[in-house]
C-alpha cells in the first residue's frame, strides 16, 4: 500500500527531527541539530533493511517517491515566500559567494581530477543509451535540487 | 463570478498552491527549452520566477512573507513551509543508490566533503566582510553557498532571519546556475571526460541541478556518474551546516 512508504517516510521524518532536537538539547543549542540529515539516513538505512527482507513492493516506494519528485516544486514555493525585498539590498554578499565559491570549486576540480590513476572509462556511444541518460537527466532535473 | 472564484482558490489554498506552482513549473520547462535550449535547468527558472513572485507579493503587502502574504496565495506557505519542505528533502534520500555511490569511491566522498567544506568558508567569509559578522547569519549564507537548499534548511534549523535565508537561497541559486551554465565551457580545464572526473566534480560542483544541468551540456554520458555523487551534497551539507560547521564558525567568531 502506498501508504506505507508515506508512513514509513513520516517516521523517519519525525524520528530524525526529534533526534536533532534531543541532540540540539544536549549540546545546549537552542536549536534542531541536523535532524534532516538524520533524518535521511534513517530512511536509507530503513530501505536497505527492508529492501533485503523483500518487505518494499512498488506501491511502497511509490509513497516515497511522490515526495522525492515534489520536492523541487516544494523548493519553488518556498522561494515565492522569501523576504527578498530584504535579500535584494545584500545583493554584492550573495553574487560575491557565489562567484567565489563557484571559481575556488573549479580549481579543485581542475586539480584533484589531474591527480592520481584515472582508470574509468566512457563506454561508446549507441543511440539506445543516449535515450536512457536523457531520461536519467529528466529524473535527476525534477527530483533535486 | 470573479468573487466566487477568488473565494474557491482562497478556501482551498493548498490545492491553489499546487496549481500555481504547476503552472510555474510548466512555464519554465517552456521557458528552458525555447529560451535557453535546455542549457539553464526548468527548475532553475521556475526558483527564479518563485523569487519574482514572492518580491512582488513583498511589494504588494509590504509584508515579510513573499507570496504567501497575499491571502488568495496563502497555500504557498504551507506548501513552501518547513513542514512538507523537510518531507520532500527527506524523501529524495530514498534514491540513493548504496552500491553504486561504494563505486563512486574515496575520491568522490574526498571531493564531497570538499565541495561542502571550501563554498561554506567563501560564503562565510564574504557574509563576514559584508558585516553578517554574526556566528547565526555567517553559517546560514555559507551553508547557502553549498546547496540552496543546504542554506534555508541550516538557517531555519539555527535561527536566522528571512531576510539572510533568503541571501542564503539566492547564493545557492546564483551558484547553481554558474555551473549549468559554464560547465561546458569550462569542461576542458576542468579535466572533465572520464566517470572518474564526473564523480569529483558532482561533489566538488554542488546541487544536482547545477551537476546534472552542467553535464547534460557537456557530455550526457557524464550525467549520472555526477549526479550520483552530487545526490549527496544536500544530506551532507544539512547533517553539517547546522551542528559542525556552525560551532566552528561560533567558536573562530564568538
Amino acid at each position: 500500500m502506498v501508504i506505507y512508504g508515506t508512513a514509513l517516510l513520516a517516521f523517519c521524518h519525525l524520528a530524525g527531527l526529534l533526534l536533532g532536537d534531543l541532540l540540539g538539547s544536549v549540546i545546549g543549542v537552542k536549536a534542531n541539530v541536523g535532524g534532516v540529515g538524520f533524518a535521511m539516513l534513517m530512511l536509507i538505512s530503513l530501505r536497505i533493511y527492508l529492501h533485503k527482507r523483500g518487505l518494499l513492493p512498488k506501491e511502497t516506494e511509490a509513497g516515497v517517491g511522490f515526495w522525492g519528485a515534489i520536492y523541487i516544486p516544494v523548493v519553488v514555493a518556498m522561494a515565492a515566500q522569501q523576504n527578498v525585498l530584504v535579500a535584494l539590498k545584500g545583493g554584492p554578499v550573495a553574487l560575491l559567494s557565489a562567484i567565489g565559491a563557484a571559481l575556488l570549486c573549479a580549481g579543485a576540480i581542475a586539480a584533484i581530477s589531474r591527480t592520481g590513476r584515472d582508470t574509468t572509462a566512457l563506454p561508446p556511444v549507441h543511440h539506445h543509451e543516449f535515450v536512457e541518460e536523457e531520461d536519467i537527466v529528466f529524473i535527476a532535473g525534477v527530483s533535486h535540487a | 463570478m470573479l468573487e466566487m472564484f477568488n473565494e474557491v482558490l482562497a478556501h482551498n489554498g493548498l490545492v491553489t498552491a499546487f496549481a500555481l506552482v504547476g503552472a510555474i513549473m510548466w512555464l519554465s520547462a517552456v521557458l528552458s527549452r525555447r529560451l535557453t535550449f535546455g542549457r539553464v535547468h526548468g527548475s532553475a527558472i521556475a526558483i527564479i520566477i518563485g523569487l519574482v513572485l514572492a518580491y512582488v507579493g513583498g511589494t504588494i503587502t509590504g509584508g515579510e512573507k513573499g507570496l504567501a502574504d497575499l491571502s488568495l496565495f496563502a497555500g504557498i506557505g504551507l506548501m513552501g513551509g518547513a513542514m512538507l519542505r523537510d518531507f520532500a528533502i527527506v524523501a529524495t534520500a530514498f534514491e540513493v543508490q548504496v552500491t553504486e555511490a561504494r563505486k563512486a569511491g574515496l575520491i568522490g566522498a574526498v571531493s564531497l566533503f570538499l565541495g561542502t567544506l571550501i563554498p561554506f568558508i567563501v560564503g562565510a567569509s564574504i557574509a563576514w566582510a559584508f558585516g553578517y559578522s554574526d556566528p547565526v547569519s555567517m553559517t546560514t549564507i555559507g551553508a547557502g553557498a553549498i546547496t540552496y537548499i543546504v542554506g534555508p534548511v541550516t538557517g531555519a534549523a539555527i535561527g536566522a532571519s528571512s531576510d539572510v535565508v533568503a541571501l542564503s537561497i539566492a547564493t545557492g541559486l546564483i551558484k547553481a546556475i554558474i555551473v549549468m551554465v559554464a560547465t561546458p565551457f569550462a569542461a576542458k580545464f576542468l579535466g572533465l571526460k572520464t566517470p572518474r572526473s564526473a564523480m569529483i566534480f558532482g561533489g566538488l560542483a554542488g546541487t544536482v541541478s547545477g551537476v546534472s544541468a552542467g553535464l547534460a551540456a557537456t557530455d550526457r554520458r557524464l550525467v549520472p556518474y555526477g549526479t550520483l555523487v552530487a545526490a549527496f551534497h544536500t544530506g551532507l551539507g544539512c547533517l553539517l551546516g547546522p551542528s559542525l560547521l556552525f560551532f566552528a564558525t561560533r567558536a573562530l567568531v564568538a
